[in-house]
């Protein structure tokens, strides 16, 4: 704001003076020259009547010549100052209506209005830097969950985008760099209700230097970053970020569980799926031979040494390996995206195909070349640009590996439902059977649709009539927890996955466990679930009547009668 | 030597001095007052405040608040001499003139103020 009017009254200083000068001397003039009265004697007019009269005259109101008519004399002043002082006045008009189209004023202006409304925040919310794909991605979906964000992006134009996509929640946006910690300050990187910093820019070095800038700044909220190295993930660990993604080897470690349980990696994705999403086919990469694996990136390697790890025999073909690094495994120079180099790395007797260049036609033309010469193959392609979404999904590969929406997925898991990042990190010591046998009960659950995930916690606020219950001794296990409000018999098409009570976890807590106040939640169900569970965990009533199926009266007099007819019965 | 420095420093002596002139003279008499001098020194001292407007300094911000503060009070002394001689018409009685000379003399001294910090500002920099 200060900076705002101190643009304004630099600007105006020039006009103002002229419009002083412009007015004194019309003023003295007046004054000075003599004029005639009603009788014919010499006047003066006073220095009051001359202001009075130049101020509507500058204006060019005009009221006419008071208090008596003027001589020639007089006139030719007042012609003379009447073009003098329209003339500032305009100059005057100009300077503000070019100040207020003034790019740097606009800015300025921007810039408090953003400043003002993080000011007024009075819900947590996520500072996400970078507006690009995974940026996007991942505050639309915050803002579905009813959480809040706030943007920060160099590129203006991405700023702009936010006010015409149709997202639920106010997103304030600023246009600026991030690596700038007076931008991350006007953000709310400092503001009382900011839980955390997602760090989502292209460039490695900014994201540490967000990272770094907010572990100091604030040290009690979570700070999550993109790393695309492993040097620069080493580095941001060394500070303390609580997550680092790196798309690649997220990838990779959904790859060797894919290996490992199928079904836990179904789980996987259909939990940590965007809602209204459908249910993906369960995948089975083959170990019946070996794998080829196109381009040696940081994609290629993060691969190799999954598939390595699970003791498959790796073939990998690149054609620059000056810049890569010669891999430890079988090699064939070349792009793969010809048969020749193709049948180099044997693929007629491969069982599956890793098309991971940082190129999507390549990886497209590698698939179809490959899917000739062996059509039983099992493929992974890579996804580099979001807009080549419907191509990569056209040639039907059986898993696809698009970074931006790794790094949105787990985010958003990490930012809106943190225990079911906890859940999948249980659940990897479980048996597959386990994860099956889940998997069916959530595919019955929902017909063909992704879950809804909630998390909630047995506290005063939200659940406010199931803590009190709770908090006076009484008794609600997880069965009742999931009764129909409606037709309490029926029970409600959701499953409580797991419950963490101070230091203890309990997954897939059994249907008569009890729930104990300050309990924090986890569910998956269909929507419709969630709508009618709240109603038992909000109103006291409604968690009466399914906890014992009688529908007690609520005003005092009808209570009173009740008792009554219970007494006389 | 900086034009711009010549101007500013002639501009807020000149309120000072011209402010003074108004003031000296015995405080009841109109004689010793002279209605284009006080024309003259809200003039002068309008055209000061513009001139401190947009320095975002400490010593600027204390500056143009003194050159306010004059303002006020000779604005304050112009509404008087007006509402004495137009509105009521009783003339300039001593009591009247008291009053205007007397703030007239407020404001002279938040323009000896404005001229100390000028000077502070310029053996300040000399150093």
């Amino acid at each position: 704001m200060d900076s705002i009017v101190f643009l304004i009254v630099r600007r105006m200083r020039q006009p103002l003076l002229t419009l002083l000068v412009v007015y004194a001397v019309a003023i003295l003039g007046l004054v000075l020259i003599p004029g005639r009265d009603a009788d014919g004697g010499v006047w003066h007019m006073s220095l009051f009547h001359a202001f009075y009269f130049v101020s509507y005259m500058a204006t060019t109101i005009g009221f006419g010549e008071i208090p008596y008519a003027f001589t020639d004399a007089q006139r030719l002043w007042v012609s003379l100052s009447l073009y003098a002082s329209v003339i500032s006045w305009i100059y005057a008009f100009g300077t503000i209506l070019s100040l207020v189209q003034d790019r740097t004023f606009q800015e300025a202006l921007a810039e408090s209005r953003f400043a003002r409304r993080i000011r007024k925040m009075r819900e947590p919310f996520h500072l996400v830097c970078g507006y690009g794909e995974t940026g996007t991605a991942l505050v639309q979906a915050l803002t579905r969950r009813g959480q809040h964000a706030v943007v920060i992006d160099i590129d203006e134009a991405r700023t702009n985008i936010i006010q015409l996509q149709d997202l639920r929640e106010v997103v304030p946006a600023l246009h600026g760099d991030a690596a700038l910690t007076r931008h991350l300050q006007e953000a709310g990187l400092q503001h009382p209700s900011c839980a955390g910093v997602v760090a989502l820019t292209d460039d490695n070095d900014v994201n540490l230097k967000i990272a770094i800038t907010a572990k100091l700044l604030n040290p009690k909220i979570k700070v999550i970053s993109r790393a695309d190295s492993h040097d620069v993930e080493a580095n941001m660990a060394s500070f303390g970020t609580d997550h680092i993604v790196d798309p690649f080897d997220t990838f990779a470690s959904h790859l060797a569980v894919a290996f490992q349980a199928p079904c836990l990696y179904l789980l996987q994705r259909w939990l940590t799926g965007r809602e209204g999403v459908a249910l993906s086919e369960p995948v089975y990469p083959p170990r019946d031979g070996h794998w080829v694996v196109c381009g040696y990136g940081r994609f290629g390697k993060a691969v190799c040494a999954r598939l390595a790890g699970e003791g498959i025999r790796v073939v990998v073909i690149e054609a620059r390996p000056e810049l890569t690094g010669q891999p430890e495994s079988d090699f064939v120079a070349g792009r793969g995206t010809e048969a020749e180099t193709l049948n180099q790395a044997d693929i007629e007797n491969a069982a599956g195909l890793v098309a991971g260049t940082d190129n999507d036609a390549n990886n497209l033309s590698i698939v179809m070349t490959a899917r000739q010469l062996n059509p039983e193959l099992f493929f992974v392609v890579r996804q580099n640009q979001h807009d080549d979404h419907d191509i990569i999904a056209a040639v039907d590969a059986d898993m696809v590996m698009h970074p931006s929406s790794i790094i949105a997925d787990k985010i958003r898991v990490l930012l809106a439902t943190p225990m079911l990042y906890e859940f999948m990190s249980l659940a990897l010591y479980q048996e597959d059977a386990w994860a099956c046998e889940l998997a069916s009960r959530v595919s019955a659950l929902v017909q063909d649709e992704v879950p809804s995930i909630r998390e909630w916690s047995l506290d005063a606020g939200h659940t406010a009539a199931m803590h009190e219950y709770l908090v006076h001794g009484g008794q609600y296990t997880v069965e009742d927890l999931l009764r129909d409000p409606w037709y309490r018999a029926r029970s409600l098409q959701a499953i409580v996955l797991l419950i963490h009570r101070r230091n203890d976890r309990i997954l897939l807590p059994e249907v008569t466990a009890a729930l104990k106040p300050g309990d924090r939640l986890l569910i998956c169900g269909s929507r419709g679930a969630f709508t009618r569970m709240e109603w038992t965990v909000s109103h006291r009533h409604t968690l009466e009547y399914v906890k014992t199926g009688v529908d007690r009266p609520q005003g005092w007099l009808w209570r009173r009668l009740a008792t009554h007819k219970g007494y006389r019965r | 030597m900086n034009p711009e420095k010549v101007v500013f420093g002639f501009f807020i002596v000149l309120a000072l001095t011209l402010n003074f002139g108004f003031f000296v003279g015995e405080i009841e008499n109109p004689e010793h007052h002279h209605v284009f001098e006080l024309f003259a020194v809200v003039v002068v001292n309008l055209i000061a405040t513009v001139l401190k407007f947009g320095d975002r300094s400490q010593m600027g911000a204390l500056l143009l608040a003194t050159s306010l503060v004059a303002i006020l009070q000779l604005i304050a002394a112009a509404v008087v001499w007006t509402f004495a001689v137009h509105v009521y018409a009783t003339g300039l009685t001593p009591d009247v003139m008291a009053s205007i000379v007397s703030l007239s003399g407020g404001a002279m001294l938040a323009n000896v103020i404005s001229v100390i910090l000028l000077i502070i500002e310029t053996v300040m920099l000399r150093r």
